[in-house]
């Protein structure tokens, strides 16, 4: 029916649907403008003043911005954290999903019973996952380092080392890649068409240049869109340091949006907030205009006929 | 020869899948077998798996420690309220952006798209500030309130890609049989994208049964608290009680268990119907 006028379709009726359609879209739209537009606005000026919620802001300019950037050591030191979490953990987390959808994908018989096995990690998040590895990485204690001691390696202190605490974190994560990710994946592994593989097999190509030169170009939009999320996703990171170290030791875990929660809701420090805040936004979208550049190199889109 | 090969590999995949779904599963037999566990038991080297005596009453005395149903109730009406007012304005929503047509429908949903990437710390401090001046800190308001206006711009996009995928006929042939826009949507639209509903519903319950931040912000009176905030206070005071800990997160995490078996199909519905189109 799209952009087909029918005899029924005049502009009385076309008016009637404008209005309509506003009206269905209302609760959006003033979400959006109360919990978006707003807000988004109103931190960016907060940015620009010192503010601690008692009194009315007042403006002082650039200084956030200029203290961050030029006096303040923790902002360095979360930046530092923050990028070392993000690009440790994307590039594992999605070969890690990726290289399980590959193999469940082949798994003719049982594949959804792995399925399941292999989500289930994924579905507990958050506070409790947190404390379950607080558990599992105890030192003396805890499950990993019995394990290591079984086989006479003797385990490192994992979140109570400031060398070991983020590896801890990343790999914690990583026993989450069989879920929505892994999903995702394995979906778009079904999409491949079996003819392509037909032709390596003549070429006489083996498992390894069919997975690079057919399955990888057809699925490259996914994977794609999966690290763009994933870089943002972890540059966000907060409940697992804020549960389980609170960004120790020595700062190894204060991580951005840590360091900025402590500056909003432990010192009530508002604007300096807000401009945490805005130059996260600001690296964000960079950092995503870059992988959107990047990406035009290898990410393959087909031609589609379909609309 | 060929046939040979694919058997063996067919039988590598299966033991490399059974060796690592093992190795994700053991943590959860573990933490259940702590949460069993008397001190005397768990600082043993090496550890018991299966403990000489179960200690069941462990939570019972996590129940004693912790106001566990208080808690439950919370996280219950927040999480039931939530999943209700998502579902009811994403569907709107979705509806308006995918059947009707109005101006400035494509720009809006290019701006709909780009706040799934906002982050949530742009926003956090006005909406803190708007809140507490409005004297909805420590209810569940904030929390609740924004889920009736707009649903979530990832639900919104599901449910429009459902939307998209219901032939137009359908809608056209009730609007010239004399049928209002509303009806269309709640007497055919909706029970025709009811799996992909249900999709959205479990995926709130999911997301706001674990959600921390809000309610860390929201929530400092201790009898508002949710479950995943008072686990985490229950952290913060029970050092080096790791049975009790197990017991508590053992707890939390059955509803969400149950929930997942039962309605796996759609969680993974939904992450295959937003893949795919990207």
């Amino acid at each position: 029916m799209k952009g087909i006028k029918t005899p029924w379709m005049n502009t009385h009726r076309r008016k009637q649907e404008a209005a309509l359609g506003f009206l269905f879209a209302s609760p959006w739209l003033v979400g959006f403008l109360v919990f978006g537009l707003y807000p988004m606005v109103m931190s960016f000026y907060f940015s620009l003043c010192r503010y601690d919620v008692l009194r009315i802001p007042q403006f002082v300019g650039f200084a956030n911005y200029h203290t961050l950037l030029a006096r303040d050591p923790y902002f360095w030191t979360a930046v530092e954290n923050t990028l070392y979490y993000a690009f440790v953990r994307t590039p594992l987390c999605i070969t890690g999903s990726l290289w399980l959808a590959v193999l469940i994908n082949q798994a003719t018989r049982g594949a959804r019973a792995y399925r399941t096995v292999f989500f289930l990690p994924s579905i507990i998040s958050g506070v409790v996952v947190s404390v379950l590895w607080l558990w599992l990485l105890n030192p003396q204690y805890g499950l990993i380092n019995s394990a290591l001691q079984m086989i006479g390696i003797t385990g490192p202190l994992w979140l109570q080392s400031p060398e070991w605490s983020k590896p801890s974190l990343v790999l914690m994560s990583l026993w989450s890649i069989g879920g929505g990710r892994m999903i995702v994946f394995l979906a778009a592994l079904q999409t491949v068409p079996h003819h392509l593989y037909e032709v390596v097999d003549l070429d006489g190509g083996g498992a390894w240049q069919k997975f690079r030169h057919v399955t990888l170009p057809i699925i490259s939009p996914v994977l794609f869109l999966w690290i763009v999320l994933e870089v943002i996703f972890s540059l966000q990171v907060f409940t697992e340091s804020y549960v389980m170290t609170k960004g120790g030791p020595l700062n190894s875990t204060l991580f951005y949006n840590l360091y900025l929660y402590y500056k909003a809701f432990d010192d009530f420090d508002m604007g300096y907030a807000s401009a945490l805040a805005w130059l996260l936004l600001l690296f964000s979208v960079v950092v995503t205009a870059v992988q959107f550049r990047v990406g035009k190199r290898w990410v393959y889109y087909e031609t589609d006929s379909r609309p | 020869m060929k046939h040979r090969r694919r058997q063996w590999r067919q039988l590598g995949v299966y033991a490399i899948l059974t060796a690592f779904g093992a190795l994700f599963l053991i943590p959860f037999v573990w933490v259940l077998s702590t949460s069993l566990k008397g001190n005397e038991q768990i600082f043993t080297i090496p550890p018991q798996w299966i403990p000489s005596r179960l200690r069941w009453e462990n939570y019972m005395e996590v129940f004693r420690r912790m106001p566990v149903l208080l808690y439950l109730k919370n996280s219950v009406v927040v999480t039931v309220l939530q999943m209700i007012g998502i579902v009811a304005s994403s569907s709107l929503v979705a509806y308006a952006f995918a059947i009707l047509r109005w101006p400035g429908r494509n720009i809006l949903f290019g701006v709909l798209l780009a706040t799934m990437m906002l982050p949530m710390q742009v926003t956090m401090i006005p909406v803190f500030v708007l809140f507490k001046q409005l004297g909805w800190l420590d209810t569940f308001k904030p929390l609740v309130v924004p889920a009736f206006l707009g649903g979530g711009a990832f639900n919104i996009f599901l449910l429009r890609q459902f939307f998209l995928g219901i032939p137009a006929d359908i809608a056209d042939a009730a609007r010239i049989d004399g049928c209002s826009e509303f009806r269309i949507y709640w007497n055919i639209m909706l029970p025709l994208a009811a799996p992909a509903l249900a999709t959205v519903a479990i995926m709130t319950f999911m997301f706001s049964w674990n959600d921390f931040l809000g309610p860390l912000i929201y929530l400092s009176e201790k009898n508002k608290s949710t479950l995943a905030l008072g686990l985490s206070m229950f952290v913060g005071q029970q050092t080096n009680e790791w049975a009790l800990l197990m017991a508590a997160s053992i707890l939390m995490m059955i509803p969400m268990v149950a929930v997942f078996f039962f309605f796996q199909k759609y969680i993974i519905q939904g992450f295959t119907m937003s893949g795919i189109k990207g």
